[in-house]
C-alpha cells in the first residue's frame, strides 16, 4: 500500500525493516531527520536496535565502524560537512572491509555556508573504496537502501555502501511511497552473517600496521572487488529485487529513450526527473535525444560506453565540480569513452559538461533546453553575471 | 578479493623485526651479573630472558637500542659490532 510520505521518513521506515542492530548519528546540523525518525522508532519500541547519540560525525562513523566489526548490521546517515568529517573513518571502513551502510543526503559544502542541495560532498570521498549509489526518487532511495545491505554484506564484498539522495529535493520532498512489508524484506535480505568479526573466543587483529610490502595489495583487493564482485552483485541484486518486489530496479544505470539517440544526457540523482521531461519535449519536436542516468557511481560502470558511443553528442549535467578541472562525472565519462575508443578505433562523440544546481540553485526545464542548443565544452548553467565582480 | 591482513593472535611473531637492527647488538658477558633484572625489565621489545648470569637476548626481535647495556649497573652487557 502506498503512503504519502516525506523522503527522510520513508527512508527511516525502510531502514527499520532491514533491522540494523546499531545506529549512530550526530543529531545536529547538517543531520537530516532520517535518524530522528529512526530514533523515535527505537524509543517507541517499533525497532529493536541500539541508538548511539554522539558528539560528532567522526564519532558517529567510528561507532558504526566498531559495531560493524563486532558482526552486526549497522546504519548511519549524514550530509555535507558531516560527511567530510566522516571522511577519515570512511577510508578506514573500506580498508577494514566492514559493510557499513549509510545514507548521504547530498548538500553543498562551506564556505560560504549553504545548507542546500548539490553533490559536492560525496564526490570528495569517491576514492575511499565505497560503493556509491544515487537515487532519483524517494521510492528508489528506499529500494536502494534494502539492496545496499545485501550488496555490502556479501561475504565476497564486505565494503561500505552509501546511498545518495539529493538534499531537500528527496530528503524533505513528499511522494507516494511503498514501504515494503517486513515479510518481503526478510525474504530478500538474510540476516547478516559476517565471514569475520571481533570475538573474545576467537580473537582476530583488524587493521594492523602494514608496511610497503603489504599496503599495495589492500588497494588492489578493493579495486578488484569493486570492479568485479560488486558490479556483478549490483546487477544480480537489482534483478532479484525487481522480481520479488515488483518494482523496476536498474542496477548500474538507467537508459531512457537512448535506443536511437544522437544526443544523450548523462546525470545522476534527482536531476534525471527534469531531464526526462526535457527529453520528452525534444522527442516531440523530432529530436533524437535520450538520457543515461548513473545509479552506481562507484564502481563506475564502464558498460555505459556501449550506449554512449552510439551517440554523436553527450551532455553531462552534474551538481558538483572538481574546481580547477571539470565535473567529476564528466571526467569519468570521458575516461571510459576514450578507453573504449582507443581499443576499437571508433569515433568519439563530443562531450560537453554542464555544471548546475550548485548550492541548491534551481535547474529549470528552460535552462536545460537552452543547454541543448549550446556548444560550449564546459559551462555553468544559470550563472548570474550580476553576482560577480570585485569582492564587494 | 581480500588482502590477508585480518590476522589471528601472535602472527606478528613471524615478522622477525630483528632485521631492523643496525650496526650493534648486545653481548651478555655473564661475569659480574647480580641478577638484578634491570636489563630484562628495561628491554622495550621484551626479548631478554633468563636469570642470574644466564640472561640472553633473542636476536630475532632485538633492535639493538642498547638500553640493556646502558642500565646494567655492573657493566656486564656490552654493545658489539654486528
Amino acid at each position: 500500500m502506498k503512503e504519502f510520505l516525506e523522503g527522510a521518513v520513508a527512508i527511516a521506515r525502510t531502514v527499520a525493516t532491514c533491522k540494523p542492530a546499531v545506529i549512530s548519528a550526530y543529531p545536529i546540523t547538517p543531520q537530516t531527520h532520517i535518524v530522528e525518525e529512526l530514533a523515535s522508532l527505537i524509543a517507541n519500541g517499533k525497532l529493536k536496535a541500539e541508538f548511539i547519540n554522539v558528539e560528532s560525525e567522526h564519532s558517529a562513523a567510528s561507532c558504526v565502524l566498531g559495531a560493524s566489526a563486532t558482526g552486526v548490521r549497522v546504519y548511519s546517515s549524514t550530509s555535507s560537512q558531516g560527511l567530510l568529517l566522516m571522511a577519515e573513518v570512511l577510508f578506514n571502513a573500506a580498508g577494514l572491509r566492514l559493510p557499513v551502510v549509510m545514507c548521504c543526503v547530498n548538500r553543498a559544502v562551506s564556505a560560504p555556508i549553504n545548507i542546500w542541495n548539490d553533490q559536492q560532498d560525496i564526490v570528495t570521498v569517491r576514492d575511499a573504496g565505497l560503493i556509491l549509489l544515487f537515487a532519483e526518487t524517494i521510492q528508489e532511495a528506499c529500494d536502494l537502501h534494502i539492496q545496499a545491505f545485501k550488496i555490502a554484506e556479501d561475504p565476497n564484498i564486505m565494503l561500505p555502501c552509501l546511498v545518495n539522495i539529493d538534499g531537500f529535493i528527496l530528503s524533505h520532498g513528499y511522494e507516494p511511497v511503498e514501504i515494503p512489508s517486513q515479510d518481503l524484506v526478510d525474504k530478500f535480505l538474510p540476516s547478516y552473517n559476517p565471514p569475520y568479526k571481533l570475538d573474545v573466543n576467537n580473537p582476530l587483529t583488524f587493521g594492523p600496521l602494514v608496511g610497503p610490502e603489504w599496503y599495495l595489495e589492500t588497494r588492489y583487493a578493493i579495486q578488484e572487488t569493486l570492479n568485479n564482485d560488486v558490479k556483478k552483485k549490483i546487477v544480480e541484486v537489482a534483478e532479484e529485487f525487481t522480481k520479488l518486489f515488483g518494482r523496476k530496479s536498474y542496477g548500474l544505470f538507467e537508459e531512457y529513450k537512448t535506443e536511437d539517440a544522437e544526443t544523450i544526457f548523462v546525470t545522476m540523482g534527482s536531476l534525471a526527473g527534469v531531464i526526462k521531461e526535457v527529453v520528452d519535449e525534444l522527442r516531440e519536436r523530432g529530436e533524437k535525444v535520450g538520457l543515461l542516468r548513473i545509479i552506481t557511481y562507484r564502481p563506475f560502470p564502464e558498460e555505459v560506453a556501449k550506449v554512449l558511443l552510439k551517440a554523436k553528442r553527450i551532455l553531462v549535467l552534474e551538481k558538483c565540480i572538481s574546481l580547477g578541472a571539470k565535473g567529476p562525472l564528466c571526467e569519468d565519462v570521458i575516461s571510459v569513452l576514450y578507453t573504449q575508443v582507443s581499443s576499437n578505433g571508433s569515433k568519439l562523440p563530443t562531450v560537453q559538461n554542464f555544471i548546475c544546481g550548485l548550492g541548491g540553485r534551481d535547474v529549470s526545464k528552460e535552462e536545460l533546453l537552452e543547454a541543448y542548443k549550446d556548444t560550449t565544452i564546459l559551462k555553468f548553467i544559470g550563472l548570474k553575471k550580476e553576482n560577480l565582480g570585485s569582492f564587494i | 578479493m581480500f588482502a590477508k591482513i585480518i590476522l589471528p593472535p601472535a602472527t606478528g611473531l613471524n615478522n622477525k623485526t630483528g632485521s631492523w637492527r643496525v650496526k650493534k647488538r648486545p653481548k651478555f658477558l655473564h661475569q659480574n651479573c647480580t641478577g638484578c633484572r634491570q636489563c630484562y625489565l628495561s628491554c622495550p621489545e621484551g626479548c631478554i630472558s633468563g636469570s642470574k648470569k644466564e640472561y640472553n637476548v633473542d636476536l630475532d626481535y632485538c633492535k639493538g637500542c642498547g638500553i640493556c647495556a646502558n642500565v646494567c649497573p655492573v657493566n656486564d652487557i656490552i654493545m658489539e659490532q654486528e
